[in-house]
């Protein structure tokens, strides 16, 4: 069973040349091995800005991202997905697979888009699949980039309710199964009451944690009144905060 | 499938209805057509024609698309020479040849640049729209996945500009058609065009058909062996649109 690296965000300043005033000042923040993480919080705060410096891509800031111990450029590629599925349109499922990852067998691709539910849709031109299914794809080529750390940006962002019932069933899933480290932004508190263990609320700007709130109930075994419990604990940590 | 023979089936109904010498039967041309092909030069006439169509097509295509790249990515180059792109766009095809046939004479040469020079800035603009609408999405997706420039290039650009490039030749094929027969016409040796000159001196109106018909086979011959299977095998991951 993978098991993911440990996180440590340390980040002194984050500025864009082009707008007023810090985004990030003096941020600090640890995830642990293994742990499912929402950075929860409005729109343009910089949630998505901080998971592109954790994925070593954007590196116009002082301070450091570690990933297991290494700098996050120097790290493993971690496994990305978009707020949208990204897919290219030329190639079918399991060459989008490939495509981000050159050591990847036909084979294995296969395998991994079987382990999101897309047996034998390996063929298929993006056009070809649902949104739900090219979000699965998605997933899938995350997956075979790196199992171990999962950086999600608003995955289930411009989803109808059963698409986001359904790819939050097999992120539980798959979350269970090989317990790697996720990071994931959305500005809704239910998906991180269904699915994080640990939630970051980010608020202010220069943006600043204003809420770090633990749901310890494993993802899988949450039921309704827990999700409601958990949804409504995020929302009063963030209106307090703005009282 | 029916479009082509209901124009033949309209051609030789009009023909049996205007009786007259200067407009013959589909029938009348085919067989001259065919004494043209086996005992004339229609063959070798349009061996010249193809072979001056397909050395400017190859040439201009590669000049063009290298140039139009160049114009999509780099600023500079866009600002400093979109000018001369629009008198290059705009500029009377017949001017270029007369130009160049008076400044390096009535040559294969001249003929060739010429050509070259009328459909470069077509491949140019429409290889400059091309790269302009590169995907930023998927240039970031390169980057998350960390994949080399070689593989960028294959898997992200190159496919993005592949439709672009399919429709610049598109486009400056017809374009080089009409084009190398009228320069023919201007000043040349021998060809489609040349030929179909010298016809017209005698208004010899069937044998005009007769190589504009043998031309025209080949072109569709082109359209159907060659394009559309390529763009078919090339473009398989669009959408089909009925």
């Amino acid at each position: 069973m993978a098991t993911g690296p440990e996180l440590k965000i340390d980040i002194a300043e984050k500025r864009f040349p082009a707008a007023p005033g810090a985004l990030f000042e003096g941020l600090q923040l640890d995830i642990a091995p293994s742990s499912v993480v929402a950075l929860v919080g409005p729109s343009g705060i910089g949630k998505s800005t901080l998971l592109r410096m954790i994925a070593g891509i954007d590196t116009e800031f002082s301070g450091g991202v570690e990933i297991g111990g290494q700098p996050a450029r120097a790290a493993p590629t971690p496994g990305f997905v978009f707020q949208d599925p990204r897919l290219l349109p030329w190639l079918t499922a399991i060459d989008n697979i490939r495509a981000a990852d050159p050591a990847c067998t036909q084979d294995k691709a296969a395998e991994v888009l079987e382990r999101v539910g897309l047996a034998g849709a390996g063929t298929l031109y993006p056009y070809q699949l649902s949104g739900g299914m090219q979000r699965r794809v998605a997933l899938a080529r995350a997956l075979v980039v790196n199992a171990s750390l999962l950086l999600l940006d608003e995955p289930f962002v411009s989803l109808d309710r059963t698409l986001v019932g359904e790819i939050h069933a097999l992120f539980a899933r798959l979350v269970s199964e090989s317990r790697p480290t996720v990071v994931f932004v959305s500005h809704l508190t239910e998906d991180a009451a269904a699915l994080a263990d640990r939630a970051i609320l980010l608020g202010h700007r220069p943006a600043r944690i204003v809420g770090d709130v633990t749901l310890p109930i494993p993802g899988a075994k949450r039921d309704q009144a827990t999700l409601e419990h958990y949804r409504a604990m995020l929302d009063g940590a963030l209106e307090s905060d703005g009282d | 499938m029916l479009s082509l023979p209901l124009l033949l089936v309209i051609w030789q109904v009009l023909s049996m209805i205007i009786v007259n010498r200067l407009f013959p039967s589909p029938i009348m041309v085919a067989q001259v057509m065919w004494e043209a092909a086996t005992e004339g030069r229609l063959l070798g006439d349009l061996g010249k024609t193809l072979w001056r169509a397909a050395m400017s097509f190859v040439i201009a295509m590669a000049l063009g698309t290298a140039i139009g790249i160049a114009f999509g990515r780099v600023r500079w180059v866009d600002r400093l020479f979109s000018g001369w792109l629009l008198v290059g766009l705009n500029l009377p095809a017949i001017v270029i040849a007369i130009v160049l046939y008076i400044w390096l004479g009535l040559n294969e040469l001249s003929l060739i640049l010429a050509v070259i020079m009328n459909k470069v800035p077509l491949v140019i603009a429409t290889v400059r729209e091309g790269v302009r609408s590169f995907s930023d999405d998927l240039d970031e997706l390169g980057t998350v996945f960390r994949m080399s420039a070689l593989r960028r290039l294959r898997l992200i650009f190159i496919p993005q500009l592949t439709p672009f490039v399919l429709a610049a030749a598109r486009t400056g094929l017809s374009l080089i058609w009409k084009i190398v027969l009228v320069f023919e016409v201007l000043g040349s040796d021998g060809g489609i065009g040349y030929r179909i000159s010298i016809m017209f001196q005698f208004f010899n109106i069937s044998g005009i058909l007769a190589y504009t018909t043998a031309f025209i086979l080949v072109v569709l011959a082109f359209e159907y062996g060659v394009m559309r299977p390529l763009e078919r095998r090339i473009l398989r991951w669009r959408p089909v649109r009925n």
